[in-house]
């Protein structure tokens, strides 16, 4: 029997090869590259070291880019795990952060990842396939190419800034061959582990002249990685033994804790040690010294002097941004040295011609880009000459990895030379080796195809939004045209392109939400608070952000560690936060964040991202996915396209997702019959890989057994936590803080407000609203008559009496003699009857009768009914439709007591 | 008409009736806002502080003003902006947006609404105006967009504000109040109804977030301020043209007003409504007979304008029913006599018409049976009778159960003012015995 799903196609990994090495302590093997079978399919993919590849993420469409630094297995290669470099699109960046980069960025652009909250060991066979990634330079435009497979590289993104990378030739970018070492380096001892090595954590070495060339050589192939800042070239032996632990220590802790798979714990408690130990900017800095050193040994000064002079501007702080690109370029290097593997003989050939041409033809390329402008009129002596050794590599070994490099390819000319020479390329290369990525494409046909396609169109349809959106902002520029004409250009955009876009549709703009409302600025500056009054008011306005939040000490440090244990072990959870309005919960959770956030800026923490939605603030329950969503990614989508979008983001394992914190406002107006938006909420952070922390508010303390069915009352779990009404001490001290120092209230005033807030409701918002009223009769008075012009018992009365009394008594007093009778009929009328409801017509009754008692004229029907209606407007009756005329029936919406007092006391 | 040639210049007396007509109109039909609002001082300062306090300082506030109908609180409110847009930095900060349960029904006519009125819509074109709940999202962004120092204040002004609390989820109001409570733009949102029990519409999270701020607009005028008001009202101030004519005008309403007669009147309708509205629809009846030939209010004009409006409606209608009508009303009168009250069907004032035609032995009255089908049927959508359960229309008409909606009082006295009633009805009517 036959199935037909539509699940993804399996893959099946195999190492290729022997391993290179094996650690006897940790018991893991290393590789050099790995094979990719699809089954079914006769062809294989291989999967090497250095190589660009795409990870299989939450968004299939957008798998995940990085590049591959070491693989390795255990023994008996049941598992396979990669050491990878990150690389991150722009969707995975946050919003709010791509307003730092200052410009639309390329839909085919990735930054390089310097952040060090996401894990970089992967498992192997999340791989799907290799890609191919350029490096640009920062000032050169994103070539037009179609090839959408491509992906370009300008800058770093270490999750907080953008640092420009520095424009670095080929072999850092070098897509589809396998890079090898550079000619002039002698061959590594065979014995030596291969660990792909981004950089050697040595001692900064910015002083030395000149390189130490056996520590050079090690760095070079890779022996050293995760250096102690302490090891000195002479004992690397034993630092590379020490280190070579640590890493895997280091990786078998995050296995644990993160994914809890595979390999046992060694040493769980190490992970925070390792991480102060190993400062991601020292390593940055010796990394790039590294590199230096390198070129300087590969007798590429002039590259060194030329790229320094190319960079003027961006100098010393830019140094650690550029180093990732050399990191890139140095782990293939390295990787690349592993000899005497028969597969690897045609590469190494290939490759070391490549080595040969690839720093060259890229400054070949470079210099052709851009003599005619004239920008790098600084160059060295020794240029022109490396230029033309360029050519002539460029001439021998026809397969350079020009594709990379197009960073300064301004000319259509030059990009033209690029395509045709990596068309070229490809081809020589599916004639000799079949392994090689040129033709990867054809062989996942089945399942890549679909995924190829669907990806493609995706970065179609976004490149096209950016693209339209880049050329407004120029049209904006230039005619200083209003967002209105955005729709406008975007047509006429649309049209010269060749390529399909069917997912654009003309009825789905962006314009609303890149539009950015905002209420006119005023023209005059806000006056400030003049007095002591004033300044207390302005205190006391809830709307000002207090220091800190007094009396929810307990609440605070139980949220704070909740969300910080789940940030810190990579994890989710649920929390149900409940109490009554004006106690705090919103406020208390938002300094939370706060704090949360601040830790991770001072890295104590891994980075998060904070959301948060509000029940109230939504029009439909539905509309949470879609807010979520904008939230995360800033798409636009409908309900159901963003709950699915949802689904599979937290449902797909993704290594290098950050933990987001999800705050749910007024959780209970997400209830719908099926309850689906709440199931769905509560069930997102159960899932292996969503590591996402859903804390929810909500009013009443029985709301997951009251509204929620079982299936969503048992995710939300029972960590819950409520918060208790103020006590009249607790406001009190509130009140005390937010003054801080300003002495405005009488001591015992305050203490009676207070009293009578945490006696009626303990609701903070009341007991400051109490005040501030307090402050403006205080103010009134003391322009009457000269007092102490502190805010007295007085003051304080007469506005708790404003706030709290009902003005039925009153409304009543001051009613119309026709009013007031009409109700004592009512009256009347409910003790004849027995009841509490009476037609119009029987009060009528009643009404005339005592009219003439009274010895007023009887008033008509439609007086009467006028005077019921009056009556029925301020709800001091409860009448129904007028429509019904006389049948209509009565009902007193006050107590009868309250009634007869107001009517006897006049 | 700039007849100021002047001060003692006479014109002609049709000129000058004309004159005063058009005066006394616009003050009697609210079209002008009094000088200094009366009886409700210390309410006009505590709203002018605050809304001022908004304008000028940037603090968010939110206030209820609430009072019975034509208690003067849309005139308190627009007193106060007035003298609020003297100042110029109110002036050129304030926004205001004027929203009115009424109009907008739903949240997303109020969000249009605002959107236009602040004049967002020009920010993305016609795009805003999408769905709900982008609309929504996008005021919101908005307003968390400015904060205290720097935005302008926007004052939002919400007309018959217990029916925004009808809106699902109050989802308007709790956003609007949230944003007062919250460091965002600031805005004052002022809202104005009749419900003293507003309160107690607004969902708690709603309430929490409103400041409890409430100016109780209940005016208890005594009747010899209710007098002086109308003497004011019928004055004429010292710039009007003619002189001689305003003099003659302004002693005949003094005697007016001390006339026994119209005293009685005017007590009588100061008891029914203290609301000042309704003494102007009083006294516009009295100026609109006002003519060249009569260039004063006399007592009796004020009688008759002061029965007119004490007309009652139903009755009124009872006048201009055919014999037959008013026979069917009798038997039906005389049904809920006996019935005390219950539901009657056609079949049944038939029934009781027949025996009063049976009693009179004469055939004038003798119809058939679908001409009293008819007769019923127009009394039916004159609204004097309605029937019981009006979904249920499987039960054939002749016995359809039906109320009659008139009081006993009511049918009385229209018999004894129908014209020409024939005295064997009305003693059908009198009787007690159907």
């Amino acid at each position: 029997m036959k199935y037909f799903t539509r699940l993804r196609v399996r893959r099946v990994y195999k190492w290729r090869g022997a391993p290179l090495s094996f650690n006897r302590k940790l018991k893991t093997c290393e590789y050099g590259s790995l094979d990719i079978s699809v089954e079914g399919l006769p062809r294989i993919t291989v999967i090497k070291t250095g190589e660009h590849i795409l990870i299989e993420g939450d968004d299939e469409d957008n798998p995940y880019v990085a590049k591959v630094i070491r693989l390795f297995g255990d023994e008996n290669g049941k598992q396979k795990k990669a050491v990878v470099q990150w690389f991150v699109r722009v969707s995975e960046v946050p919003l709010s952060k791509l307003k730092l980069l200052g410009r639309e960025p390329h839909p085919q652009e990735i930054f390089y990842y310097q952040g060090r909250s996401c894990d970089d060991e992967v498992d192997a066979e999340s791989i799907l396939r290799t890609v191919e990634v350029k490096h640009l330079d920062g000032a050169a435009p994103f070539p037009d190419s179609d090839d959408r497979g491509t992906l370009y590289v300008k800058l770093s993104w270490d999750s907080k800034t953008f640092k420009a990378v520095e424009s670095e030739p080929a072999p850092a970018s070098s897509c589809s061959p396998p890079p090898c070492p550079k000619p002039s380096l002698p061959p590594s001892p065979p014995c030596s582990p291969p660990a792909a090595a981004p950089a050697s954590r040595g001692p900064a070495r910015r002083a030395l002249p000149t390189p130490d060339l056996a520590v050079m050589r090690r760095a070079a192939t890779g022996e050293v990685r995760y250096c102690r800042a302490t090891m000195s070239a002479g004992n690397a032996a034993t630092a590379e033994a020490e280190s070579m632990h640590s890493v895997t220590k280091r990786s078998a802790s995050k296995c644990l804790s993160a994914k809890r798979r595979g390999i046992s714990a060694r040493t769980p408690g190490i992970r925070k040690k390792l991480e102060l130990s190993s400062p991601e900017k020292k390593s940055m800095i010796s990394e790039d010294l590294m590199s230096q050193l390198l070129d300087e040994e590969l007798k590429s000064e002039v590259m060194l002097a030329q790229r320094l002079s190319l960079s003027p501007p961006q100098a010393v702080p830019l140094k650690h941004s550029l180093t990732p690109l050399r990191k890139n370029h140095r782990a293939p290097t390295a990787q690349g040295s592993f000899p005497l593997k028969p597969s690897a003989v045609v590469l190494n050939k290939m490759s070391l011609s490549e080595m040969n041409g690839s720093p060259s033809s890229a400054r070949l390329d470079s210099t052709r880009a851009t003599t005619p402008s004239q920008k790098w009129e600084p160059k060295t002596l020794k240029e022109p000459a490396l230029g033309m050794l360029a050519e002539a590599d460029n001439e021998t070994s026809p397969m350079l990895p020009v594709i990379a490099t197009p960073r300064s390819s301004k000319r259509k000319s030059a990009q033209l030379v690029s395509s045709r020479i990596r068309k070229q390329l490809n081809l020589l290369e599916n004639q000799q080796d079949l392994n090689s990525d040129g033709e990867e494409e054809d062989e996942f046909v089945l399942s890549k195809k679909e995924l190829q396609s669907s990806s493609d169109d995706d970065d179609e349809e976004e490149e096209a939004g950016l693209d339209s959106d880049e050329e407004v902002v120029v049209k904006k520029g230039r005619n200083a045209a209003a967002a209105t004409s955005k729709q406008r250009t975007r047509s006429l955009t649309r049209t010269p392109r060749k390529t399909p876009k069917k997912k654009i549709t003309p009825g789905t703009p962006r314009t609303p939400c890149r539009a950015t409302p905002s209420i006119p600025s005023r023209s005059r500056p806000a006056r400030l608070p003049a007095n002591v009054l004033e300044e207390a008011r302005t205190r006391l306005h809830v709307s000002s952000v207090p220091e800190s939040l007094p009396c929810r000490e307990q609440e605070f440090q139980d949220i704070y560690s909740f969300v910080e244990s789940k940030i810190v072990d990579g994890t989710g959870g649920c929390m149900y936060i409940s109490g009554v309005p004006g106690t705090g919960k919103t406020a208390t959770v938002h300094e939370v964040m706060r704090c949360l956030q601040h830790a991770a800026d001072v890295d104590e923490i891994p980075p998060f991202h904070f959301i948060e939605i509000n029940g109230m603030k939504m029009t439909d329950p539905h509309q949470a996915y879609v807010q979520v969503l904008q939230k995360l990614t800033g798409q636009k989508s409908t309900a159901d396209h963003a709950a699915a979008l949802l689904e599979k983001r937290f449902s797909n394992p993704a290594p290098r997702k950050e933990t987001t914190v999800l705050l749910v406002d007024e959780l209970d107006l997400l209830w719908t019959r099926k309850q689906n938006v709440m199931y769905n909420l509560f069930d997102w952070p159960t899932r292996r890989h969503a590591r996402l922390v859903v804390l929810t508010i909500a009013n009443t303390m029985d709301l997951p057994e009251r509204i929620m069915i079982n299936r969503v009352a048992s995710r939300l779990g029972l960590t819950r936590m409520s918060f208790q009404p103020y006590s009249f001490k607790q406001l009190q001290q509130i009140i005390m803080s937010r003054l801080n120092k300003v002495k405005a209230f009488e001591e015992d005033a305050l203490q009676l407000v207070s009293r009578k807030v945490a006696a009626l409701s303990g609701d903070a918002r009341r007991c400051l609203d109490i005040c501030r009223r307090a402050t403006e009769i205080c103010e009134h008075s003391s322009a009457d008559s000269h007092s102490t012009g502190l805010v007295g018992m007085s003051h304080v009365m007469e506005a708790l009496n404003e706030m709290f009394s009902s003005a039925y008594i009153t409304a009543i007093k001051c009613a119309s003699v026709q009013e007031q009778l009409f109700l004592r009929a009512v009256i009347a009328e409910f003790r004849r009857l027995g009841l509490e409801e009476a037609t119009f017509q029987q009060v009528f009754v009643q009404h005339q009768a005592l009219c003439r008692v009274e010895g007023l004229q009887p008033a008509s029907v439609s007086e009467g009914l006028a005077v019921c209606q009056r009556l029925g407007a301020c709800r001091l009756l409860l009448l129904e439709p007028s429509r019904l005329g006389v049948l209509q029936r009565v009902r007193l919406n006050v107590s009868q007591d309250d009634v007869l007092y107001a009517l006897k006391a006049d | 008409m700039s007849k100021r040639k002047s001060k003692d210049a006479h014109l002609p007396v049709g000129e000058c009736i004309t004159q005063l007509q058009e005066i006394l109109r616009k003050r009697l039909c609210h079209q002008q806002l009094p000088d200094r609002p009366e009886g409700v001082e210390a309410q006009h300062k505590h709203l002018l502080e605050l809304l001022k306090r908004t304008a000028v300082h940037g603090e968010s506030n939110s206030v209820l003003i609430v009072g019975p109908r034509g208690a003067g609180k849309t005139m308190l409110l627009k007193c106060v902006l007035r003298d609020l847009l003297e100042e110029t930095e109110a002036q050129t900060n304030l926004l205001q947006v004027h929203l009115n349960g009424l109009l907008q029904t739903n949240d997303r006519i109020a969000l249009q609404e605002i959107t236009r009125q602040l004049h967002l819509e020009n920010v993305v074109g016609d795009k805003v105006f999408g769905s709900f709940a982008e609309n929504l999202a996008f005021l919101l962004e908005a307003l968390k967009k400015g904060d205290r120092s720097s935005s302008r204040p926007v004052l939002f002004v919400l007309d018959e504000f217990d029916l925004f609390a009808h809106h699902k989820n109050q989802t308007l109001l709790y956003n609007l109040l949230d944003v007062s409570q919250s460091a965002q733009a600031p805005i004052a949102v002022v809202g104005t109804t009749c419900r003293l029990d507003v309160l107690e519409l607004l969902e708690k999270r709603v309430k929490s977030r409103f400041s409890h701020r409430q100016i109780h607009l209940l005016n208890n005028p005594t009747f010899t301020q209710y007098l002086e008001r109308v003497q004011t009202q019928l004055s004429l101030s010292d710039d009007f043209p003619d002189n001689k004519f305003s003099r003659d005008w302004n002693a005949s309403i003094e005697t007016l007003c001390e006339d026994k007669s119209v005293a009685e009147v005017l007590q009588r309708h100061f008891n029914s409504s203290k609301d000042f509205r309704s003494m102007h629809m009083l006294l516009m009846l009295c100026l609109s007979r006002v003519s060249a030939a009569k260039p004063a209010i006399r007592p009796a004009d004020l009688l008759e304008a002061s029965k007119m409006c004490f007309a009652d409606a139903k009755a009124n209608m009872l006048h201009g029913l055919s014999i037959l009508e008013l026979c069917l009303i009798i038997a039906m009168k005389h049904l809920n006599d006996v019935y005390e009250g219950e539901p009657f069907n056609l079949q049944m004032v038939h029934n009781e018409f027949k025996k009063f035609l049976q009693r009179k032995s004469n055939s004038m009255y003798n119809f058939e049976q679908p001409v009293i089908m008819k007769a019923f049927e127009h009394l039916q959508q004159l609204e004097m009778i309605r029937p019981v359960d009006s979904s249920v229309v499987k039960t054939q008409r002749e016995y359809r159960l039906m109320r009659l909606m008139l009081d006993h009082s009511q049918v009385m006295e229209a018999l004894q003012k129908y014209p020409q009633c024939p005295t064997d009805v009305k003693q059908w009517a009198m009787s007690a015995f159907g």
